[in-house]
């Protein structure tokens, strides 16, 4: 009887806690939310999207760093995205416990993990100082190095759900290798390498420390990947830390950009994703 | 041994005297020489001799882990995609050394096509399920393709409930229907040899029916190996049974002689259900 009384009350004390833990981490979540929303929604604006970032003192937008955000992203995951894919199926496929896919394996976790500002003083000193001038390209360069850890990693994890029965039965049927993976596996993990890839968008969108170093910034419209170009995280880096107020609320809106495209690129991922995986039967 | 007798018999009855093919001069299709096969350093076939003949179809049965999957899973070199996985001696097939590097494995494949116990229809139509060896093997017209895909599922006994659905996915057939997709897939591509891998064991027993019938249907046409764990199953569809214990075939005969009157003490003891 008074075992159970113990095992009841530890089991109440879990039950607090991790509901304190929880309640704790949602608070600090929807503070940042709700500021970000109040003072974000004040900047909104046709603006915001028409105009190009104003020098200090004057009104205007951000149309110059969205711009150079999106392409820089589009470009760093058009570069990072197939080499991810590829080297994941290299890992999950080909490589699997060989030598050179354990140590592979490796290196990209810790590229996983290391500081972004690492990548960003790496293609410095790569890109940016033979070149002799900051640019756009360097900046995608950065975020392709950053995506392509993301995009390996997620693709040989949704490469290895794939049942090996599958695998097997396609071989037994006679297909090579890369035909069973362009034909049976990837189809088969279609939904989850997606999933990674809008994954590897969002969180290159919102890197900032890579960028300072490789495209740094641009008061003016600039669509020339070789000269430097504008992107929303630096503006925000910059105007946020001015004195300027003007500057400040243009700060806090395109955080809040940032903040909607990703919120919209989650959402955008989960309708593809049902979309892709089909009715299945479970007998 | 009565218990046998009586399986063996009920078997016989079912098939309605399909024992009179016997007469038929049989055609050696595989011919298994001193096969040792190993897992790493792990022995899993010691010594295996055996022929399998055309249009017949030939069960081994025996405890869990005796080698029979293994076995299968050397006449169409499936166990290649492993490290460390060695098999030695010599597999002919029409007098052919499949073991030898030689050999293309994509190529025996076609020749030899394999059926698993899990059904695997792959991520596409019941159609595409079906085509997709076709479009492997060679350049073939639209229309041909329909007409092989067709008479693919009709051999495996599927037509008849697919052909409304040839567009939906393969993964959304009952289970049953995906593993005649997965014979249909099979013989689409016309084999010579054909494997089945406890083809039922994931099955219900209406499914498992169906699936023997379909078998049945091919007999005339292949030479069928299977691997059973299912006596019933073995005594029902096979000509030949061989019986494996310890990576060892112990003993390969006439069906009804191995369910009978076995020559080894060991087969005795598992066919009556002594042990296994």
């Amino acid at each position: 009887m008074r075992r159970s009384l113990v095992r009841k009350l530890t089991n109440l004390l879990a039950l607090a806690l991790s509901t304190v833990a929880t309640l704790i981490g949602l608070t600090c979540l929807g503070a940042i939310l709700w500021t970000l929303l109040r003072s974000g929604f004040a900047g909104m604006s046709a603006q915001l999207f028409t105009q190009m970032t104003p020098p200090p003192g004057s009104a205007g937008g951000l149309l110059n760093a969205i711009f150079g955000s999106l392409a820089m992203t589009a470009i760093g995951i058009a570069i990072g995205a197939p080499i991810g894919i590829l080297a994941g199926t290299y890992l999950a496929e080909y490589g699997r416990e060989s030598r050179l896919a354990t140590v592979t394996r490796f290196v990209n976790d810790v590229l996983l993990s290391a500081p972004s500002i690492i990548v960003g003083l790496f293609v410095y000193e790569v890109v940016v100082v033979p070149m002799g001038h900051f640019s756009a390209i360097a900046g995608a360069l950065a975020l392709a190095v950053i995506a392509i850890p993301v995009t390996v990693r997620t693709t040989e994890d949704m490469l290895r759900l794939v049942p090996q029965g599958m695998k097997d039965a396609s071989t037994a049927l006679g297909a090579y290798p890369w035909r069973t993976i362009t034909s049976v596996v990837y189809p088969a993990a279609r939904s989850g390498i997606v999933t990674g890839l809008l994954l590897a968008i969002a969180r290159v969108s919102g890197e900032t420390a890579p960028l300072l170093f490789t495209a740094l910034n641009n008061q003016f419209w600039s669509a020339n990947l070789a000269a430097p170009i504008a992107n929303l995280p630096v503006v925000i880096f910059q105007f946020a830390m001015s004195p300027y107020q003007q500057w400040q609320q243009l700060a806090w809106s395109g955080a809040l950009l940032i903040t909607l495209a990703i919120l919209l690129l989650s959402i955008v991922a989960r309708v593809v994703v049902s979309a892709l995986q089909p009715a299945q039967r479970a007998g | 041994m009565r218990a046998a007798e009586e399986v063996i018999a009920a078997a016989r009855a079912e098939r309605n005297g399909g024992d009179t093919r016997a007469q038929d001069s049989p055609e050696v299709k595989i011919q298994v020489r001193h096969l040792d096969f190993y897992y790493g350093a792990v022995r899993a076939l010691k010594d295996v001799n055996l022929t399998l003949t055309d249009r017949r179809i030939t069960a081994f049965i025996g405890p869990s882990g005796c080698g029979k999957s293994t076995l299968l899973r050397v006449l169409n070199r499936m166990y290649a995609l492993y490290p460390k996985h060695r098999a030695t001696g010599e597999v002919l097939l029409d007098g052919e050394d499949i073991l030898s590097p030689t050999v293309d494995a994509a190529s025996l494949r076609y020749r030899v096509g394999m059926v698993f116990q899990k059904p695997t229809p792959f991520p596409m139509s019941v159609f595409d399920n079906v085509a997709f060896g076709l479009r492997l093997a060679q350049r073939i017209s639209r229309r041909e393709l329909a007409e092989r895909v067709e008479l693919a599922l009709r051999d495996a006994a599927l037509w008849d409930e697919v052909k409304d659905k040839l567009s939906q996915d393969g993964r959304s057939l009952s289970g049953g229907q995906q593993q005649r997709l997965c014979i249909a897939r099979t013989i689409a591509v016309r084999p010579e040899v054909l494997l089945f891998d406890e083809p039922t064991a994931a099955l219900d027993p209406i499914s498992t029916l169906r699936v023997e019938e379909t078998l049945e249907g091919l007999r005339e046409r292949y030479c069928i190996a299977i691997v059973t764990h299912n006596l019933q199953q073995a005594a029902r569809v096979s000509d030949v049974t061989g019986f494996m214990y310890l990576g060892e075939l112990i003993e390969i005969g006439p069906t009804e002689q191995i369910f009978t009157t076995p020559k080894d003490r060991r087969t005795d003891d598992y066919v009556t259900g002594r042990f296994g």
